[in-house]
């Protein structure tokens, strides 16, 4: 009766309304170009210094408060434009997202830049509890509203009669696949074309050998966090535009935690493929299968699938194999 | 001047191994472990043992027990809050089943159920290393939540999904609930963790403290002594799960008297780590240091501000104790990795030479 | 030179190792013998493989063909930990010393397969667990008395210098009691003295103990001074092997090291 209620019941379901399919299948790729988002500032800031910067969500937050709060204070001055309020805020949050960058680069990762990865990883620790703190200090804890209309973000719903029943996709998630795949097309040229990319390369690689070549690990450093930075504001805009802004720290980072380890710590298209993939492998769950084991499974249903990943291929499906030699 | 070894000359291995070699070191452990036990239940008032000891020394054992892992043993665990989460549950089940066993054993013995679990989140520890094992105990830290959330049979089917202490007594005296007074709570606890404590101590001075830290320092080394890895880093687990066991019991039945299951959050396993750090990865002094320093911060903000003539919201008590404890994390861990513990070890050093400077 | 001493029979046998990684063939085919209470030195120009066979021997990498007989068990591939109960020992060319513990805690962890006390008694410390404890600690001193490092006992390695912690890992490996050791250029960045010194202990550890030992090691002078039997590798394989005065005088020796071309 079990074993039925595992592995044939949701299937059959699955068949019964493909409409309903179809709409999770859509829901979960939504989610999963969210999740990738934040793996791509994770991975970009990986590549670059090796360091796991466990304050990527914090970021996004942090990015998306910052444009909501400058805009309030635009407003308030009396800019009566909507518009150009928004993207004056815009502006100045890309600005501060580079002051931020560059805080960070100069006050946590210079000092600690010889240290143990471990040691660096925990730092960020430290980096997210202080943006935790100063944020709420700054903008309040409450929620806030994305301001998506003064941006000129897409509202409302294409309804689409297939499958015998009726199939809603929202407008902002198809403008957020379209954004999200130019900034991923954006990054993988800059990475592989340029010469900034190249040195971002020769960085990840080792600091020490880099710097003996004249690279300048701090230049670098500012550029990989600030752009981490603006991923990191995009994806706070697009998912403050689907729901609200608030501080859920666990919800945002530790999602994309198992999104790296499948598609691996160093891969662009891994952070895309593996957002993707647990996306939908979340919704569906959760959708056909959460039934038998209690809602709310998917807070670690995507850590176990990343753990059984690590136990046999942990390079992730698109990483670099790791040889050690004595 | 006063601090000098001169004169005391070791005349054996043993004395040499001493944990305290040093006659003043072993006259300062043993007027702190009169203050504790004595001069703290005598002058110190209800708020003083409630808000400050009691818990201090809880969270204390559960540092020393993230410590073992992560400063000794060099495994990074987020799972501290989960942990001490299963001994709080496990704690309450066995009070449940066998309510007429004394409460202190329950407390004790949810440490084995703890290190059981700790054992089984250890185990991927087998093939993966550094951060991404780090991820496997956040995987349980997310497990162990959902899991003190979705079954019932852990909170007796109480419909507010809380779990509740009623009261038991020690030789006619009430121990745990709301009648038992908060200096029988605070010298039960103190007892338990200066006992435990002494056996952390043994532990990390003989063999099995060389063996975690020489996994911690180098792994492939260490295979080639002998040690083998699964066996150290399992037992790492297991001591470790069963310390934050046994203080997430004590969290619950000696402090709070009920409990959430967002107690047990990994904000709670964020505020272990870093008592760990700000107190010294790798040292049982550092981790009542750290203990204190990150514990008492917010106290500190709440109460004296207000005292100076500078009112403070609460909300904004704990925005800015966020913030200290973030910039210190980053402080210390460029200043000095090895914490509290460390500057402490290098004022003794200035002391042993004072009025010298070096 | 030094006296006649009793060399015994095969205490471990290399049959035909070949190892890569990957496209890189870092050992083809290669066979030699350690006799017991010899001195092999294992010598060859950089990249040779020398590095790479003394990890096949420990456990650390396992060939991709071929076999490894040591004291008459023969087996394809072993973890380390076995080849260290086994009674192998070795030192690396990058020290790999715990470096936050000190000389003495360092060396008692070579002790670490000796120690059998349970967890039970390591709680209390002070009974059985303590006796274990001084008990490994005289034979860990006498160790600190060879190698004359007294003075650095509780000093803990990482702030030592490059020459003390050779030494020191040296003590390790020695506290292990090995029937084979194996010294991945003991001498690299030592001066003369220095030399000596480390030159010293190798040759009173084998007489001494009788310790069995394969070094690889650069210093021409040193590796005909010390050794019973020289093995050569070149590109991965063996071209030659005998006595010191045999491969001297070897042509293909000479050609590889002054670099003619293949």
């Amino acid at each position: 009766m079990l074993l039925y209620k595992i592995f044939i019941d949701p299937f059959v379901q699955m068949g019964a309304a493909p409409d309903l399919l179809v709409q999770t299948l859509w829901e979960g790729l939504v989610a999963g170009v969210l999740y990738a988002l934040i793996a791509l500032g994770f991975v970009l800031i990986f590549k670059a210094s090796g360091v796991f910067n466990f304050a990527q969500g914090i970021m996004v937050v942090f990015g998306a408060l910052t444009l909501v709060g400058i805009y309030e204070i635009l407003v308030r001055w009396g800019i009566s434009q909507e518009n150009v309020a928004a993207f004056v805020a815009l502006g100045l949050t890309i600005g501060v997202m580079f002051l931020l960058a560059f805080g960070v680069e100069r006050i946590v990762l210079k000092p600690l830049v010889n240290q143990p990865d471990i040691i660096l990883f925990m730092a960020t620790f430290g980096l997210t509890y202080f943006l935790i703190g100063f944020g709420e200090y700054v903008f309040g804890g409450s929620s806030k509203i994305m301001i998506a209309d003064q941006l000129y973000l897409p509202k409302g719903f294409i309804d689409l009669k297939i499958l015998g029943g009726v199939v809603s996709l929202q407008k902002i998630d198809i403008a957020a696949a379209v954004i999200a795949s130019v900034m991923v097309t954006g990054l993988a040229l800059f990475f592989s074309k340029t010469r900034i990319g190249r040195a971002l390369r020769a960085v990840a690689d080792s600091h020490k050998a880099a710097l003996s070549v004249g690279i300048s690990l701090d230049q670098i450093w500012v550029i990989v966090w600030f752009a981490s930075g603006l991923v990191a504001l995009v994806t706070g805009i697009m998912w403050g535009a689907r729901s609200e802004v608030s501080f859920a720290l666990e919800v945002i980072a530790l999602r994309a935690l198992p999104v790296l380890i499948l598609g691996g710590f160093t891969s662009i298209p891994g952070a895309i493929v593996g957002g993707l993939i647990i996306g939908v492998g979340e919704k569906l769950g959760d959708f056909y299968w959460g039934g038998l084991l209690g809602r709310g499974i998917e807070s670690w249903l995507a850590y176990f699938i990343a753990l059984v990943f690590l136990l046999f291929r942990p390079q992730g499906l698109f990483g670099e194999k790791i040889i050690e030699r004595v | 001047m006063l601090y000098r070894e001169a004169g005391q000359f070791k005349t054996n291995y043993a004395s040499d191994q001493a944990i305290f070699p040093i006659l003043q070191d072993r006259m300062g452990i043993a007027a702190i472990l009169l203050v504790a036990f004595v001069v703290v239940p005598y002058f110190g008032n209800d708020f003083l043992l409630q808000a400050i000891m009691i818990p201090f020394v809880i969270f204390s054992l559960a540092t020393i027990g993230l410590n073992l892992l992560t400063g000794y043993t060099g495994l990074l665990s987020l799972g501290t809050g989960a942990f001490m989460g299963v001994g709080a549950y496990a704690c309450y089940k066995l009070e449940t089943l066998f309510p007429n066993v004394n409460i202190i054993v329950w407390i004790v013995a949810a440490g084995f159920a703890s290190a059981a679990v700790g054992v089984l989140f250890g185990l991927p520890s087998l093939r993966i290393k550094g951060f991404y094992l780090a991820i496997a105990t956040l995987a349980a830290q997310f497990f162990l939540q959902w899991c003190f959330v979705r079954i019932p049979w852990l909170f007796n089917y109480n419909t507010s999904g809380a779990i509740e202490v009623g009261t038991h007594t020690l030789f006619g005296i009430p121990i745990t609930g709301p009648n038992a007074s908060s200096t029988t709570r605070y010298l039960i606890a103190l007892s338990i963790v200066v006992v435990m404590t002494w056996f952390a101590s043994n532990l990390v001075h003989g063999r099995i403290g060389r063996m975690w830290m020489a996994v911690r320092d180098m792994d492939i080394a260490a295979e080639l002594m002998g040690i083998r890895l699964l066996p150290t880093k399992l037992l790492a687990f297991a001591v470790s799960s069963f310390y934050c066991g046994v203080a997430g019991a004590m969290l619950v039945f000696l402090w709070y008297g009920g409990a959430e299951a967002d107690v047990f959050s990994i904000n709670q396993s964020f505020f272990i780590l870093f008592m760990v750090i700000v107190g010294g990865l790798g040292s049982l002094l550092g981790s009542y240091l750290g203990a204190a320093f990150i514990f008492i911060l917010p106290i500190f903000l709440r109460y004296v501000p207000p005292h100076l003539g500078m009112p403070i919201l609460p909300a904004t008590v704990e925005h800015i104790a966020f913030m200290i404890t973030g910039g210190l994390i980053i402080f210390f861990l460029i200043v000095e990795p090895n914490g509290l513990a460390r500057l402490w070890q290098i004022a003794k050093q200035k002391l042993r030479v004072w009025p010298f400077p070096y | 030179m030094q006296p006649a001493k009793r060399i015994g029979d095969v205490l471990l046998h290399a049959d035909n190792i070949s190892l890569s990684f990957g496209g890189v063939r870092a050992l083809t085919a290669i066979s030699l013998e350690i006799r017991e209470h010899e001195i092999l030195a294992i010598i060859g120009p950089n990249g040779a493989g020398k590095t790479s066979m003394l990890n096949v021997i420990n456990g650390f990498y396992h060939p991709q063909a071929g076999r490894i007989t040591f004291k008459g068990r023969t087996r394809k591939a072993m973890r380390p930990h076995a080849a260290a109960a086994g009674g192998i020992a070795r030192t690396f060319q990058n020290v790999a010393l715990f470096k936050s513990m000190t000389t003495l805690d360092n060396i008692m962890a070579g002790r670490a397969l000796k120690m059998h006390k349970s967890f039970f008694w390591q709680l209390f410390r002070y009974g059985p667990a303590m006796r274990e404890e001084v008990e490994h600690r005289k034979v860990v001193e006498e160790i600190i008395d060879f190698l004359e490092i007294e003075h650095i006992r509780r000093i803990p390695v990482g702030k030592l210098p490059y020459g003390l912690q050779k030494r020191v890992e040296l003590g390790r490996a020695l506290a292990m009691e090995p029937d084979l050791l194996l010294l991945d250029e003991p001498m690299a960045g030592m001066n003369l003295e220095e030399k000596e010194d480390m030159s010293r202990y190798v040759l009173s550890m084998n007489n001494y103990y009788g310790t069995t030992i394969a070094l690889i090691e650069h210093d021409m002078g040193v590796v005909m001074d010390l050794s019973d039997r020289v093995v050569v590798l070149d590109y991965g394989r063996k071209i030659a092997d005998g006595t010191p005065d045999q491969v001297k005088k070897n042509q293909a020796v000479i050609d590889a090291y002054l670099g003619v071309a293949h």
